[in-house]
């Protein structure tokens, strides 16, 4: 028999509390917060009165205000369901470019509490970015690391960013991101995606990679495949529709790439695929 | 002699370089990563690596956009 029979312990907005048995989630927010106006039980908003039972997690939230940080990691984590915040939140991925790839992927693992996301570009950015990069006019002429790092600041303050302003190459990426626990490759050009690949596979062939290859133009999503290509080396992409004159490289297309990349990663991390 | 390109069997008349077996499928040297019986090779190997009878090799083409 547990010592505290006549109660059950929950947590409401983070807060371990005992309550007795079958108390429902309107009578949590009436006693904890009467103006709140959002409750969600264990990650999912509930409209109706639900019983809540043992190590439920419950936020009460006012709409329209800003929950305390801890609330609203809590809040982040729990929409993931069980078992993805303990592994992302200790992981460290590597960004290799802050483009269009980059910042997509990097928006989406900051989404998800990934740990510690390490930026690398060496460029700024350019007014001709915007038609498909994950930054605002009023960040033209920033270094897109910096500005990236801001941009997810924003979205989830609970990731560490490391902003590293250079030009990867084939002898420097193995000490850049030696470290990792996956790294994304999202560059433009297709020698140092190469490199990239070769890189990571002679140098670090335990460090999972995620690279991409053929996603400019209007072709179906549906093209854009992921495939194993080496031990620790997935490809996005079509692999072979490449940015030309007359082929440019639009949002969605670069956006679903993105997405496949950022997913990879997440199953990486969480054991599903390395 | 047979050798074996992205797993499916393939017919050479002899021996030869990475390098001209790549250039010899209209690819550029710069832009694939070749795994050559599962060392993967820097793009400087290509011209003194030789392809022999049962080999595999495994070729991935990059094209830029991101």
């Amino acid at each position: 028999m547990p010592a505290n029979s006549d109660t059950i312990l929950i947590f409401v907005n983070e807060e371990p509390r005992r309550v007795a048995p079958g108390c429902s989630i309107r009578q949590l927010r009436d006693r904890f917060k009467p103006a709140a106006d959002i409750l969600i039980d264990n990650g999912h908003p509930v409209t109706e009165d639900v019983a809540v039972g043992e190590s439920d997690r419950v936020v009460l939230i006012k709409r329209g205000e800003v929950p305390s940080s801890d609330e609203l990691e809590a809040l982040m984590v729990a929409r993931h369901g069980p078992g993805i915040h303990e592994k992302v939140k200790r992981a460290r991925v590597g960004i290799a470019g802050c483009g269009g790839l980059g910042s997509a992927v990097a928006i989406a693992l900051a989404r998800l509490g990934v740990g510690v996301l390490r930026l690398v570009d060496y460029d700024i950015v350019e007014p001709s970015n915007l038609n498909r990069q994950q930054f605002f006019i009023d960040q033209i002429g920033r270094m897109k690391t910096d500005a990236l790092a801001e941009n997810l600041a924003r979205i989830n303050p609970y990731v560490k960013t490391e902003s590293i302003q250079m030009r990867l190459n084939r002898a420097n990426i193995a000490p850049t991101f030696a470290d990792c626990d996956a790294v994304a490759e999202c560059f433009d050009d297709p020698i140092a995606k190469r490199d990239m690949t070769v890189a990571m596979r002679h140098d670090l062939p335990h460090v999972p990679l995620v690279t991409v290859s053929g996603i400019a133009g209007i072709g179906p999503s549906d093209k854009i495949g992921i495939r194993k290509i080496f031990d620790n080396i997935w490809m996005v992409g079509d692999g072979e529709t490449e940015a030309a004159p007359g082929q440019g490289l639009l949002a969605p297309r670069v956006a679903v790439a993105a997405g496949h990349q950022a997913n990879v990663i997440l199953r990486i991390l969480l054991g599903e695929e390395f | 002699m047979e050798i074996k390109v992205n797993g499916e069997p393939r017919q050479i008349e002899q021996e030869t370089s990475v390098l001209k077996f790549i250039q010899s499928l209209g690819l550029d040297s710069r832009k694939v990563a070749v795994e050559h019986n599962g060392e993967i090779l820097e793009e400087t190997e290509f011209s003194g690596k030789t392809i022999k009878e049962g080999d595999s090799l495994e070729i991935v083409r990059f094209v830029g956009g991101g």
